[in-house]
């Protein structure tokens, strides 16, 4: 179990708990997306500054548990200066590698890969996936020409 | 009623009377499932408000009866069949014993307190809430005393109102005369918090409510395992409580209901076991209790039940409330030694019960919990099945400590170990 514990807390992991990125609020926001995972009481809060279709800034605040919070300050490095196709690509390689399939990850997502730890615990999978959930479900309303978006960990089996 | 007002949180057992004391070693010997080692450490089971660990005579009790009794109750007219009656109808005289002496008749076993409580929402609350009344709860109810209610309320357009809690966790009831008032028909009142450990004022509630002519339920749940239990000193005219936070099996419930208001009351459940007489064109009911136990009931667990309450007897209902007050009290005092921690609920061990959530200001409950259990330390996080409660106490979830008969002084010493050994491994 202390190896399991260790395997999900990873250093990398603990690091970016302690010390999100993406924590600065954003002056201009095109996307506002909050997401909320109901089982555990996880909320996060996304903005996002989109350029020409590929991220140009992102502010991540989650409330939450180590692993919603890590995972969120991922995203938030990982996918600044991506354009939105990318940005899904990522998030759906996330989110098949969370529920256990086997799945290459390429280097430069590196810290993504710690998450891994994670399907031990089959109740955090979904506070692992929040920032994500979050993230893919503000694209989408951006692209149907709405500002503001709604998240649940709740609904995250349908099809996006 | 200046008494109400200064809600004195008001218990059986005084903190400073001298009970026998329990047998600790005794007592977690009784245990098997203590006995094992959880990740390499000593199993420390602090989540017994969720569900209690049976002793051995309880699971040998289920066993006993699958091997020497087993037949369908009531109906059979052969021998095994008039020996597992028999003991299942003992367990009910017992529960009707354990709760300060009503009739046997009184007695209704269902599933647990969540279909006791939906019992008498849906067969009372159908029968006799209307337009404009008034259904009063607390804000500290588990969902299993306050979803039946929200329901009704909106069924009916009734008017579900609350009774606050100060910011100590105690009942607000400095404005209770214009919360309970001629219109309320039903006060719906935990005893025991399952989250803050409160325990409540009932007995004066109820009296108010009564003068007010309400009637009043009482959800046990939390309470029946730690402390006596008086329903007719309570005035409850309903009382609900679960077997399997008091050492006996999951699966059986207990419904105490008035004999007049039983009686008037229309069938939850209907079929087999609660009839009188069945035609294709009408039925008549069963005498009580069975016209409220349709069916074949958890005969086994039932029947296993009865023996919990006779362990629990012997310990002694007062032994354990003092060990659980001493306990509670050594706990707190250690808890609100890690700085910053937040313990929600009343301090003083004589107004709550066991039940202790706690947060940690920089790492989430669920975060709490898996540490711990890597440390062999079983605890509970999340929101409780108290949502509305949680929102008012400003928290998405808890850690949630809770201690029974079996726990003592060294698995609050491995609590707090861990809790200080989780700070350093967060390193925040």
């Amino acid at each position: 179990m202390n190896e399991q514990l260790d395997d999900m807390y990873r250093e990398i992991i603990l690091d970016h708990f302690r010390s999100p990125r993406g924590r600065k609020p954003l002056e201009k926001a095109d996307i506002k997306s909050d997401g909320s995972n109901p089982a555990c009481g996880d909320e996060i809060e996304m903005q996002v500054e989109m350029d020409n279709g590929t991220i140009k800034d992102i502010h991540v605040n989650c409330k939450g548990c180590a692993i919603s919070v890590a995972s969120g300050s991922m995203l938030a490095e990982l996918i600044k200066g991506k354009p939105i196709d990318e940005v899904r690509r990522i998030a759906e390689l996330v989110r098949r590698m969370l529920k256990g399939e086997q799945v290459e990850i390429p280097d430069d997502l590196g810290d993504i890969d710690s998450l891994q730890g994670v399907r031990q615990f089959p109740v955090r999978i979904k506070c692992a996936l929040l920032a994500w959930v979050t993230l893919v479900e503000g694209l989408k309303s951006y692209e149907d020409g709405h500002k503001h978006a709604g998240a649940s960990t709740e609904h995250d089996d349908q099809p996006e | 009623m200046s008494q109400l007002h200064t809600n004195t949180g008001k218990v059986p057992i005084p903190a400073d009377s001298h009970q026998p004391r329990l047998d600790l070693v005794a007592v977690k010997a009784d245990f098997p499932i203590l006995d094992q080692r959880i990740n390499g450490r000593r199993l420390v089971y602090l989540d017994s408000a969720a569900t209690s660990q049976k002793p051995w005579v309880v699971i040998r009790a289920i066993t006993d009866y699958y091997r020497k009794q087993n037949a369908n109750i009531h109906r059979g007219l052969h021998f095994l069949a008039e020996r597992a009656t028999a003991a299942y109808e003992k367990s009910r005289a017992h529960a009707a014993d354990f709760m300060g002496g009503v009739e046997r008749e009184e007695v209704i076993f269902t599933r647990g307190t969540t279909e006791a409580i939906n019992l008498v929402s849906y067969s009372w609350g159908e029968a006799n809430i209307g337009e404009g009344d008034e259904i009063v709860i607390t804000e500290m109810e588990h969902h299993a005393n306050l979803v039946p209610w929200v329901i009704l309320a909106q069924k009916k357009n009734a008017v579900l109102k609350r009774i606050p809690i100060t910011f100590c966790g105690h009942l607000d009831l400095s404005d209770i005369d214009s919360i309970i008032t001629p219109r309320t028909k039903l006060l719906a009142i935990t005893q025991m918090s399952n989250v803050l450990g409160t325990i409540n004022p009932v007995a004066e509630l109820t009296e108010l409510a009564h003068k007010r002519g309400a009637l009043v339920l009482v959800d046990g749940a939390q309470a029946a395992p730690h402390m006596p239990i008086d329903v007719k000193e309570l005035g409850a005219d309903f009382y609900a409580f679960s077997s399997h936070k008091m050492l006996g099996p999951t699966g059986v419930g207990i419904l105490y209901g008035r004999r007049e208001l039983l009686e008037e009351m229309p069938p939850f459940n209907t079929g087999g076991e609660m009839i009188g007489e069945v035609h294709f064109d009408r039925v008549t009911w069963a005498e009580l209790p069975h016209k409220f136990e349709a069916g074949t009931p958890d005969i086994a667990n039932v029947v296993a039940f009865d023996t919990a309450l006779t362990y629990l007897e012997e310990l002694g209902l007062e032994s354990i409330r003092q060990h659980e007050m001493e306990l509670t009290g050594y706990a707190i005092e250690r808890l609100s030694q890690i700085k910053g921690l937040e313990i929600q609920g009343p301090q003083e061990p004589a107004q709550r019960g066991s039940a202790i959530s706690f947060t940690d200001p920089n790492i989430h409950p669920h975060d709490i919990s898996t540490f711990l259990d890597s440390r062999g330390i079983a605890i509970r996080a999340g929101h409780h099945c108290a949502q509305p409660l949680l929102r008012i106490l400003g928290k998405t979830a808890t850690a949630r400590a809770s201690l029974y008969i079996y726990n003592d002084e060294a698995d609050i010493d491995a609590l707090i170990e861990a809790l200080i050994e989780m700070r350093r491994y967060f390193g925040v």
